[in-house]
Formats: structure tokens, C-alpha cells, sequence
């Protein structure tokens, strides 16, 4: 990444980065894209969740699905590991738990390529600073 | 606000990728250190920061802002910004998720703190044990270096800050902030005496300021969102959130993170999803080997610092462990006491010893030979190494025991009166007897039994000599009808 040197510089990069993400998902049509979030910190991965990524790449690459995948950290679900997020283009994210090779491929075929709800979900319950006024 | 949690430490925990700083700084990342450095003085970061009534999160509670004023008011040459990641409490991992989810709000904190004390090094000690957060720290300080973020001249204010990592080999102990730095020097991890304090001579007998993990994680969003907006979240003398790791005996064990003022039942019951099986919640143990057991009585207790000390256990670093009616208090104030006794340095006699005479009382209170007097002996020589320990480990390894005579005292005494354990745990006070309903006299108890306690005829009910009895449990292990039992 390039040199940041002022305030004013980040103040971009920040709005360059927003932008992006904003493009990337809150278009409904076609060029809105997935993003699939595995909780991978060393706990989750005891759980199997580097697995869960790896089947979560191949199906995404090899069934040419409209998603990008990345690696964060510990979701605090820990009942339920490994745990997936998915944030279809225009909608609130949705937390998967208990994630195998079969649920894997059921949230890819089922909810990122068609929108059908899946059971399994985490009900979100908290909130972000950004929330609190 | 409906939901039951609120997530400042842990905002990025688990929805950004930790190892690219471009998600990071979308989050306006890096944008509080920036603004201090280039429109605060120190003393006015400072003051902001003790407006906002963050208190530090590995335990204790000590004013952050305070501590970073007496850093900064320390003259020197070289001063020094430290983060304790020296996590060590049986069953809690606060400390270890955010550095693994998100580490640069850990890194963004500590130059902060390096800016407002004049120091432009900084060091996170760090178990050896977290070789993923290593890793992960590692990659965050390269590209935050790469990006000017850390390093020469930071947004062009003059200020530099660089952090480096120092790796200690998981002796709890070093938690304690002068054994850390005695760690970090190369010397032996063991404590030493208050004052001096670190902020007066600590690393390298330079002024150093050291926070733990959680409340550095805390800063960049106070700084972002000002100290009114902070204090405006918590009770009156606890502010903000606290991380806790909720394990044991409930349904969602998890890391979760909750308002200063919480109760235990909204935790346990609403967050935790209530008790596995069905069962009966007994206690709860906050604060590990230097908390308490709290108990049913406890459950309406808002959580800050001030009521956990008042009911006999502390805040502590976050770990937060659920018992049921299985759970024997005896054996569990045991047990983190054996930890005690493990991780106590040995530098001073009071811990060294008093720990080891502790454990051996409850030893012999679980195995059935405790006296009325060793309660009595229990709780005086508790009292006497809290009293008399040179630092934290020590002042806080009996409260398990302290608290668990307060709140469990007939548990105590079935112990040493009856010789019973109530919950069924203490092995050497139970016996194995065999059911009149389930036995169908196949005689496998008898021919498993190693020292011939169990007599009977074929079909007929079989019975345990508990004179001979050595409780090996072979015969519960052998019998396919479940009429074995222990009681």
C-alpha cells in the first residue's frame, strides 16, 4: 500500500475503500457481489473451519458463483463452529453456524445463488458503536 | 437499543479480515491516531481520556487515563508504551480474538499512548503460546509500517513510534505488570515491589506505561467518538463494555461483549441461552484463580468493578465460567487454587507456602479427613496471604476459597460433617452401590471387581462391600443395566 502522509490522505483512502465496498454490495442486479466471511481465529479453525474455507473457495471458483470469500477473525459463537457470514448485495449480513461440507454447499447452491433462506441462522444480537448515538 | 450486546473492543472482531489494513482503515482506521497527532497535546489527549472513564481491562480497574498522565509526567529520556497480552486465566480468551480479529486497533491504541507518555517504542509481550496472533501482529505491524501509520514521522507531525514483539513462555505470573517487565528485561518473571510503579521506572528502569489488550482495543473509538459519547455507556463508575469469555455449563458458549451495568442473569440466561440440560444454575465464577464464585443471589447484580469486589469476587480479566448443580464448590475452589499453587513464582513465603497449606487443606476436607478446625484454618490463613503477598497473584489466589466458604458454607460442612460431597464429585466421599431394580444378577460387576468386594448369587442382587471397596469403577465401566451407581 502506498504511503499515507497526512490526515487529509487517509481521510481518502478511507472514502476510496467505503466506496468500493459500497459498490460491491448494494446492488441487487447482477453486479452486486457476495461476500462470505469465515471466522478463522485459532479456536474456529480447531473446529474445522480452515476446511470450510478452502470447500467455501472451490465451490465459489468452480461453480463460477458471483461471491468473494475472505478470512476474519472470531464471530463469538463459539457453540456453534465453524461459523460463516453472508452479505448478499442489498442485504443485512447473515450469520451461518455448525458449518460442514453439506451446509457449505446448501448456502452457496440455496441462499447466495438463489436468496432462499436456509435454516441455521445466528439471530445478531448486538450492536456496533456506529449504533449508539 | 434492543440488543443485549455492544461491541467497542470487539467491533471488528469477526466481520474484517485481520490481516489486510484496508479493512481496517475503512472502519476510519487509523483516523483518531492521526487526529491526535496532528490536533492534541498530549495532555489534552490525555485528559479526554480521563474524561471518558475508561478503566483498565486486565482486572483491577485502575484509571487508563491516570496511568498514562503519571507516564507522561515522568521525565526521561526514553519512555516506553507496553501492551499485556500475557492472557492467562483458565478458560478466557478475550485477549487472544482481538489480537487475532483485529490487531491493528491494538497497534493504532499503543502509538496513541506512545504519543500522549513521549515514548516512540513500543512492545506487546505476548504469549508464545498465540502463535496466530504472532502472526498476525506481525503482518499488521509490516503493512502499518508500510504505510506510514507506524514508523518515521507519522502523518507528518514529527512524532515516530515503532512496536516490536516480545514473546513470554506463558507463566501466569508475568501478567502481573513489574513481572512482566522484569520478563521482558531477561530476568526472572517475578514481581516486585509498588512503588516505584512502571510509569515512574519500569522497562529498563524507564518510565513505561502497560495496558492490557482490551483497553487498548477501547481507545481508537473513544478518541473517535469523544469522551462524552463513552461515558455516556456503562454505570456511573464503570464505563464503557467488557469483553467475557462465557464457558461451562451453559447453552452458547461464547465471546461476548456487554454494557458495564449487565446482570449475570442477562448474561447467563438471555446471552448464554440458559443452563445445558435443563439443569439447575449453581454459581458462577468471574475473575478466575483471583475471582469468585458468585451465586443465584448475585444473579440481579449489575456487573461493574465495585459490585463484583463487594461480593467477594472481581472483574477480572473476562473469564466467566457457569456451574450447575453437577459442580462440587469444594472441588472447584480446589482446582483454581491448584493453579495458584502451579503459578505462583515463589519469590514471596505468604504465597509460596500459604497457597500450598491452603491446598492441602482442601485436599483433606475432599477426601474425607477434614475437621470443623480446618474450616476455621481455611479462612484465617486465606485472610493472611491476602493480606501479607507481595503482589496481585498472591492478594487474590484464596478468594476462590474465600468466596466459596461464604456463599457454600454448608457445602463445606457436608464435607466435613458427613463426609458427603452433595453434587457427587469428590470421589473418596462416595460409594458404589448397586440398584435392587436394575441388577439382574449377571454376576460381570463381581468378576470385574480387582479386589472381590461384590458378592451374589447368579440372578440374584449383587452388593458392594464398600469396606473393600477401592473405587476403581470397573464394575460401573462392566454392568450393562445401569445399576451401578455412585452415591
Amino acid at each position: 500500500m502506498k504511503r499515507i502522509n497526512t490526515v487529509k490522505e487517509l481521510e481518502k483512502v478511507i472514502r476510496n475503500y467505503r466506496d468500493d465496498l459500497v459498490r460491491n454490495t448494494s446492488q441487487d442486479d447482477q453486479e452486486g457481489i457476495a461476500l462470505i466471511k469465515v471466522a478463522m481465529a485459532t479456536c474456529s479453525i480447531a473446529a474445522g473451519s480452515e476446511k470450510i474455507y478452502q470447500t467455501m473457495s472451490d465451490f465459489v471458483k468452480k461453480r463460477g458463483v458471483h461471491a468473494e470469500i475472505s478470512k476474519t477473525g472470531c464471530m463469538g459463537y463459539c457453540y456453534a463452529e465453524p461459523t460463516v457470514e453472508v452479505t448478499l448485495p442489498g442485504r443485512e449480513p447473515v450469520v451461518f453456524g455448525n458449518v460442514d461440507e453439506n451446509r457449505a454447499d446448501e448456502i452457496i447452491e440455496s441462499y447466495i445463488k438463489m436468496g432462499d433462506p436456509v435454516p441455521g441462522i445466528i439471530k445478531r444480537d448486538y450492536s456496533t458503536p456506529d449504533q449508539v448515538l | 437499543m434492543t440488543n443485549r450486546q455492544l461491541r467497542i473492543a470487539l467491533r471488528n472482531c469477526g466481520s474484517i479480515n485481520p490481516e489486510r489494513i484496508e479493512e481496517y482503515i475503512a472502519g476510519n482506521g487509523y483516523l483518531s491516531l492521526g487526529k491526535v497527532v496532528t490536533g492534541m497535546e498530549p495532555k489534552q489527549a490525555i485528559q479526554l481520556l480521563i474524561d471518558s472513564g475508561l478503566r483498565g481491562r486486565g482486572g483491577a480497574g485502575f484509571p487508563t487515563g491516570l496511568k498514562w498522565l503519571y507516564a507522561m509526567n515522568s521525565e526521561a529520556d526514553q519512555k516506553y508504551v507496553v501492551c499485556n497480552a500475557d492472557e492467562g486465566d483458565p478458560g478466557a480468551f478475550m485477549d487472544r480474538s482481538i489480537l487475532e480479529g483485529d490487531p491493528h486497533s491494538v497497534l493504532e491504541a499503543m502509538a496513541i499512548a506512545g504519543y500522549c507518555i513521549g515514548a516512540d517504542k513500543g512492545y506487546i509481550y505476548i504469549r508464545a503460546e498465540y502463535p496466530l496472533a504472532i502472526r498476525r501482529l506481525k503482518i499488521a505491524i509490516s503493512q502499518a509500517k508500510e504505510s506510514g501509520l507506524l514508523g518515521e514521522n507519522i502523518f507528518s507531525s514529527g512524532f515516530s513510534f515503532d512496536i516490536d514483539l516480545k514473546y513470554g513462555a506463558g507463566a501466569f505470573v508475568c501478567g502481573e505488570e513489574t513481572a512482566l517487565i522484569h520478563s521482558m528485561e531477561g530476568e526472572r518473571g517475578e514481581p516486585s515491589l509498588k512503588p516505584p510503579f512502571p510509569a515512574e521506572s519500569g522497562y529498563l528502569g524507564m518510565p513505561t506505561n502497560v495496558n492490557n489488550v482490551e483497553t487498548l482495543a477501547n481507545i481508537p473509538v473513544i478518541f473517535e467518538k469523544g469522551a462524552d459519547w463513552f461515558s455516556k455507556i456503562g454505570t456511573e463508575k464503570s464505563k464503557g463494555t467488557k469483553v467475557f469469555a462465557l464457558a461451562g455449563k451453559v447453552n452458547n458458549v461464547g465471546l461476548i461483549e456487554v454494557q458495564m451495568g449487565t446482570t449475570l442473569r442477562e448474561v447467563i440466561f438471555d446471552i448464554g441461552g440458559g443452563i445445558r440440560e435443563g439443569k439447575k444454575f449453581k454459581a458462577v465464577q468471574t475473575g478466575g484463580p483471583s475471582g469468585g464464585c458468585l451465586t443465584e443471589k448475585h444473579l440481579d447484580t449489575p456487573i461493574d468493578y465495585e459490585n463484583l469486589v463487594a461480593n467477594g469476587s472481581m472483574m477480572g480479566s473476562g473469564g466467566m465460567i457457569v456451574m450447575d448443580e453437577d459442580d462440587c464448590m469444594v472441588s472447584i475452589a480446589r482446582f483454581y487454587l491448584e493453579f495458584s499453587v502451579d503459578e505462583s513464582c515463589g519469590k514471596c513465603a505468604p504465597c509460596r507456602i500459604g497457597n500450598k497449606r491452603l491446598h492441602e487443606l482442601l485436599d483433606r476436607i475432599c477426601q474425607g479427613n477434614g475437621t470443623d478446625a480446618d474450616l476455621e484454618r481455611l479462612r484465617n490463613l486465606g485472610e493472611v496471604i491476602k493480606d501479607t503477598s507481595l503482589c496481585g497473584l498472591g492478594q487474590s489466589s484464596p478468594n476462590p476459597v474465600l468466596s466459596t466458604l461464604d456463599n457454600f458454607f454448608e457445602e463445606f460442612e457436608s464435607h466435613v460433617r458427613d463426609k458427603k460431597c452433595p453434587a457427587g464429585v469428590c470421589r473418596d466421599l462416595l460409594e458404589y452401590f448397586i440398584l435392587e431394580d436394575n441388577c439382574v444378577g449377571c454376576t460381570a460387576c463381581a468378576r470385574a471387581c480387582p479386589v472381590g468386594a461384590i458378592t451374589g448369587e447368579r440372578k440374584e442382587l449383587h452388593v458392594v462391600n464398600t469396606a473393600i471397596c477401592i473405587k476403581c469403577g470397573a464394575c460401573m465401566e462392566k454392568c450393562k443395566f445401569d445399576a451401578v451407581v455412585l452415591i
